[in-house]
């Protein structure tokens, strides 16, 4: 039995700060930094937003799209690496505002920015198998970088969620095949009660990312006897905008293929959210019959990969929700300070 | 002196996360030997060149480490000099035969920092500084500005010459497999390149690297090697200077390097005239100016504009007056890479390779006295070696 996507939702807080307003306090040419990370701004989430306000909110209009009353969701799995508690799962408090009602499974997932792909793996397998019907997931982080440090320019706030159940007329997208690729890593990391997370520097490029990714996508075609000539998009997560450019082009894939996927220009890096993001921005233009290669990364670390089918349902479902671009759209600056404010590091 | 090198070795310098400095080591150590056509158990001691090990890796007492790892049970030292802690360590070996104490000896020059972040990597170096530069929160590429910036004041200095000695550099790296950053870049890329402490951009400045090289030295001057040349470490020569900036009287010269290299040619009882090929210790572009000075290249204010003209590099000996000195035939630090324990060591093997006519696309043609130049940290140690063919 195949599975597909039968709801989308996303949610991207409104309030951005530039990169420039960043490198400007900490004495950086902004031109450089911009150049460098191939982005020019970032999402904030507002004082009184977190992974679970914005997780409900993606995931109220997933349910929206998909058509379907909550109480026919039978699985629901949230991954995010900011979870607000250490112990009380971000998914049954989202579950109980969207009215999934008591008959459902429920788990929080965490691994960095790939915690919400590996839930669409595990909960296509429960699908599939016909252990459940439908299966809500959530990719959502509120992603926190100490002051001064590189990941400042580009940790941002988003969610991305998304219906999967049987594949039919309706679906939004089919999924293909599917891959994986993982490996004990440590490019990334934030040990329990540390509130920023560390990273290795450029060890978070080759070895991880690099490797990772294009570990999973080389998986991948093999399994789908595909090359990159057949698909009409791919998407890779991004955490800034050159690492997704160059590993499309080692691929082979080209410009055009990727550019419509390239949220992190607007928003930045919202981790979990990042490359599910990438591919509703990808369904905003899509058409019925084409075909989808995405890649997630989560450092520590994995990759998952999707080959996707896009459905007849995409037509009418992508009026119904507002797409990624309205969120994008929908902004206003804040200053540096005030950026300090919302994060509650002042 | 009575000093020759029987086999000489470099791992590839760059971000080698896969390779432990063991690995690093035991690679070099095993080609070293196998020049020399000697058997392990003739080396009677063993120098190794180190600086961070203990600071970032956690692991000191490398002297005993090494020997274990290569099976030896014979004296062995780390020899620690901040970035001249590899020509130290040579210097040491040179010392140790030449007194007729031992005959044949191994140095090692190793140094592991790509597996740490950069702010630590910067935070550990500058434990070669001084106290008062530490709480001033000054870094190396801070106070080789300092540098640049007197010598730009005093003799005209411009950051295009500084641009240049990156371009020549990355030329030579661009034909060694082993550098770092074998490719070539050009003058308009060094001065776009992002301003780490003006007036020295990223590309003025040297890599962060892993990397091992490794020398057998011996007493015994008859050819054992199997291209059948002998080359003798004819000077080895050590200075000091303070270990802080400010308490230095010139900005523009490095006093240590002047001391050092007089010794130096005084103990080979040649002149810099006479050098034809040298590796000196350009951890920023400026550096090499700099060393060209005070090495005696160049008159004072002269060495900017004659490495903008291209003198000193590959194939210059068309164009110069220079005689025919070719520097930092390796890359220099700048491209081939700057794992610090292992740049001194490294040094010798480049020249060592030169002078035994296999540097292949590199090659100096007729290059029989070769010079090097180790420096630590902003220039309180100055290490200078002068090699000659037989």
């Amino acid at each position: 039995m195949s599975v597909a996507i039968q709801g989308f939702g996303v949610y991207v807080p409104k309030y951005r700060i530039k990169v420039a307003d960043i490198a400007g306090v900490w004495g950086k040419n902004a031109i450089e930094i911009e150049k460098s990370l191939g982005l020019l701004e970032k999402s904030v989430a507002a004082p009184d937003e977190d992974s679970v306000t914005q997780a409900f909110e993606a995931a109220r209009l997933a349910i929206i799209s998909a058509n379907i009353t909550p109480t026919s969701i039978d699985v629901c799995f949230v991954g995010s690496e900011s979870h607000p508690y250490a112990v009380n799962p971000t998914s049954t408090i989202i579950a109980e505002f969207l009215g999934i009602g008591r008959n459902y499974l429920s788990v929080d997932l965490q691994f960095a920015c790939k915690a919400a792909t590996a839930g669409i793996i595990a909960i296509s397998g429960l699908i599939a198998s016909g252990k459940a019907s439908f299966g809500l997931i959530v990719g959502t982080d509120t992603a926190q970088a100490k002051p001064h440090d590189i990941l400042e320019y580009t940790a941002s706030s988003a969610a991305a969620a998304c219906i999967l159940g049987k594949d039919s007329d309706r679906g939004l997208a089919t999924i293909i095949e599917t891959s994986s690729y993982s490996s004990d890593t440590p490019d990334f990391w934030r040990r329990d009660g540390v509130k920023y997370p560390t990273h290795g520097g450029r060890f978070t490029g080759e070895p991880a990312y690099f490797t990772h990714v294009i570990g999973a996508a080389d998986l991948l075609l093999k399994k789908t006897k595909l090359s990159p000539s057949n698909f009409d998009y791919c998407i890779f997560h991004m955490p800034n905008g050159k690492f997704p450019r160059a590993v499309a082009k080692r691929l082979g894939f080209k410009d055009k293929q990727l550019a419509p996927s390239l949220i992190v220009e607007q928003i930045g890096n919202p981790y979990s959210a990042s490359s599910l993001l990438g591919l509703t921005s990808v369904l905003q233009f899509a058409k019925p019959g084409q075909l989808i290669f995405m890649v997630s990364y989560g450092s520590g670390a994995g990759a998952d990969g999707f080959v996707l089918k896009v459905g007849k349902g995409i037509i009418q479902k992508r009026k119904v929700v507002p797409q990624v671009d309205d969120f994008i759209k929908d902004k206003k600056y804040i200053s540096y300070v005030q950026y300090l404010r919302f994060g509650g590091k002042i | 002196m009575n000093v020759s090198i029987l086999g000489a070795s470099t791992s590839k310098f760059g971000e080698l996360w896969q390779t432990s400095p063991r690995d690093l080591v035991k690679d070099v150590v095993a080609e070293s030997i196998d020049q020399a056509g000697v058997t392990k158990s003739k080396i009677q001691a063993v120098f190794v060149g180190n600086m961070l090990s203990g600071t970032l890796g956690g692991q000191d007492h490398l002297g005993a480490f090494f020997a274990e790892e290569l099976g030896l049970s014979v004296p062995a030292m780390k020899i620690e000099g901040a970035c001249a802690s590899g020509g130290l360590a040579v210097h040491a070996g040179v010392l140790a035969v030449s007194s007729g104490l031992y005959e044949t000896v191994l140095v090692v020059g190793v140094e592991k920092m790509t597996d740490h972040k950069p702010e630590e990597v910067a935070k550990a170096l500058m434990g070669a500084g001084a106290d008062a530069e530490r709480e001033a929160g000054a870094t190396f590429p801070a106070l080789y500005a300092l540098m640049a910036r007197a010598h730009m004041q005093k003799y005209g200095t411009t950051e295009e010459h500084l641009a240049s000695v990156a371009v020549k550099n990355h030329y030579h790296a661009s034909l060694n497999s082993h550098a770092q950053f074998p490719f070539t870049v050009t003058i308009e890329q060094v001065l776009k390149s992002p301003t780490v402490a003006s007036p020295l951009k990223l590309l003025d400045c040297s890599p962060i690297t892993d990397g091992a090289a490794a020398l057998i030295l011996t007493k015994n001057q008859v050819p054992r090697t199997k291209n059948k040349k002998v080359i003798n470490i004819v000077a080895s020569a050590v200075a000091t200077d303070t270990l802080g900036v400010a308490q230095r009287e010139d900005l523009t010269t490095l006093k240590a390097a002047v001391n050092a290299s007089k010794k130096a040619y005084e103990q080979a009882g040649i002149g810099p005239k006479d050098i034809d090929v040298a590796e000196v210790h350009d951890c920023f572009t400026i550096a090499e100016i700099i060393a060209m000075e005070d090495l005696e290249f160049f008159g004072k204010g002269e060495a900017a504009s004659a490495i903008n003209k291209g003198k000193t590099k590959l194939g210059g000996r068309k164009n110069g007056t220079t005689d025919n000195l070719i520097v930092n035939t390796s890359g220099g630090l700048k491209a081939v890479g700057h794992p610090v324990g292992a740049t001194g060591v490294k040094q010798i093997v480049e020249i060592y390779q030169q002078l035994i006519g296999q540097s292949g696309k590199k090659q100096v043609e007729g290059a029989a006295v070769g010079l090097t130049h180790n420096v630590g940290g902003s220039g309180a140690t100055a290490v200078v070696h002068i090699l000659k063919r037989e």
